[in-house]
C-alpha cells in the first residue's frame, strides 16, 4: 500500500497503490501539496492499482482538488473501477471531477 | 445479536483495515456476493469503524471500539460501538447538496446508509448496527434504496 509519483511533461501523476482511506490519506496529501507548492499546477490520479477507497480518501480528493483550482491547476482522476465509480455516483463527486478511463484519456489535452 | 466475532478495536485509524479485513475474509469462503462483501460491506463497516475511532474516542488510546459481527444464512449485522459521548445521526447534513459537495469531511454517515440496508444508532449515539442483507436486492451500491 502506497503511492508512486511520477511526471509526465508538466504533469504530476500519483498511482495509488492498494487503498486510499483514514490511514493514509494524510500521506497522499502531503506528496500533492508538496508539488503544488513547488510549482506544479497539473496533477492526475490514478486509482488502475486501486482496491478501494473510504469518505475520508475522497474527502482529501475534494480538499486536494479545491486547493489546487485556487492555485489556478487541475485535478483529473483516471482508471476508477466499478465500485469506485459507484462510490463518486452515490456522493456525487462524479460532477466535482474530470473522470478519465485511463491514464492516456486524462493527460490528453491537458 | 448472535455474536460469530467480537474485537476490541484499539483508537487508531491504522488498526481499521486490519480489523475489517479479518471481518471480510471471514466471508470469502461462503456464497455472500463478491461485489457486496468488498463495496457494500467492507466500505460501509470501515465507514463506521472509523467514525468511532475518530469522533467517537478522539483517537484516545486509553479508548477502545467494540465490533460484534454475526454471520447469517441471507444478511451480516455488524454492530460497532465507542467510549464516547454519542451524537445525533439526525444532525448530519447531506454531503451531495451543493452548499456542502466541496466539504472535506461528514461523507461517512451517508455511505453507510447508501451501502448497507439498514443503519440504526443506539439512544445515546454511540453505538450503530449495520445489517447487510445478502438478497434479494438486486441494485448493488445503493442497497438502502433496493
Amino acid at each position: 500500500m502506497g503511492f508512486s509519483v511520477s511526471n509526465q511533461g508538466d504533469v504530476t501523476v500519483v498511482e495509488v497503490e492498494g487503498q486510499l482511506i483514514v490511514g493514509n490519506r494524510q500521506e497522499l496529501k502531503q506528496k500533492v501539496l508538496e508539488d503544488l507548492e513547488g510549482g506544479a499546477r497539473k496533477f492526475v490520479i490514478d486509482f488502475s492499482e486501486t482496491g478501494y477507497i473510504d469518505s475520508s480518501g475522497l474527502g482529501v480528493l475534494v480538499s486536494l482538488s479545491k486547493k489546487i483550482r485556487e492555485k489556478g491547476g487541475e485535478l483529473r482522476l483516471s482508471n476508477l473501477n466499478e465500485d469506485l465509480r459507484t462510490l463518486f455516483e452515490l456522493t456525487k463527486l462524479d460532477t466535482l471531477f474530470r473522470i478519465a478511463d485511463n491514464k492516456a484519456a486524462a493527460l490528453e489535452g491537458f | 445479536m448472535r455474536d460469530d466475532l467480537i474485537l476490541e478495536i484499539p483508537s487508531d485509524p491504522r488498526a481499521i483495515e486490519n480489523a475489517v479485513d479479518m471481518v471480510v475474509r471471514r466471508c470469502a469462503g461462503s456464497d455472500y456476493c463478491r461485489r457486496k462483501l468488498e463495496l457494500n460491506f467492507r466500505v460501509g463497516l470501515m465507514e463506521a469503524l472509523a467514525n468511532a475511532v475518530l469522533y467517537g474516542n478522539g483517537r484516545d488510546p486509553r479508548k477502545h471500539i467494540r465490533l460484534e459481527v454475526a454471520f447469517m444464512r441471507h444478511a451480516i449485522e455488524a454492530r460497532v460501538t465507542d467510549e464516547g459521548g454519542g451524537f445525533d445521526p439526525t444532525c448530519v447534513p447531506d454531503p451531495t447538496t451543493p452548499e456542502n459537495i466541496e466539504r472535506a469531511g461528514g461523507r461517512g454517515l451517508f455511505l453507510m446508509r447508501k451501502l448497507m440496508d439498514e443503519v440504526r444508532y443506539n439512544e445515546v449515539g454511540n453505538s450503530v448496527t449495520l445489517v447487510l442483507h445478502l438478497e434479494p436486492p438486486a441494485r448493488f451500491g445503493d442497497a438502502a434504496s433496493a
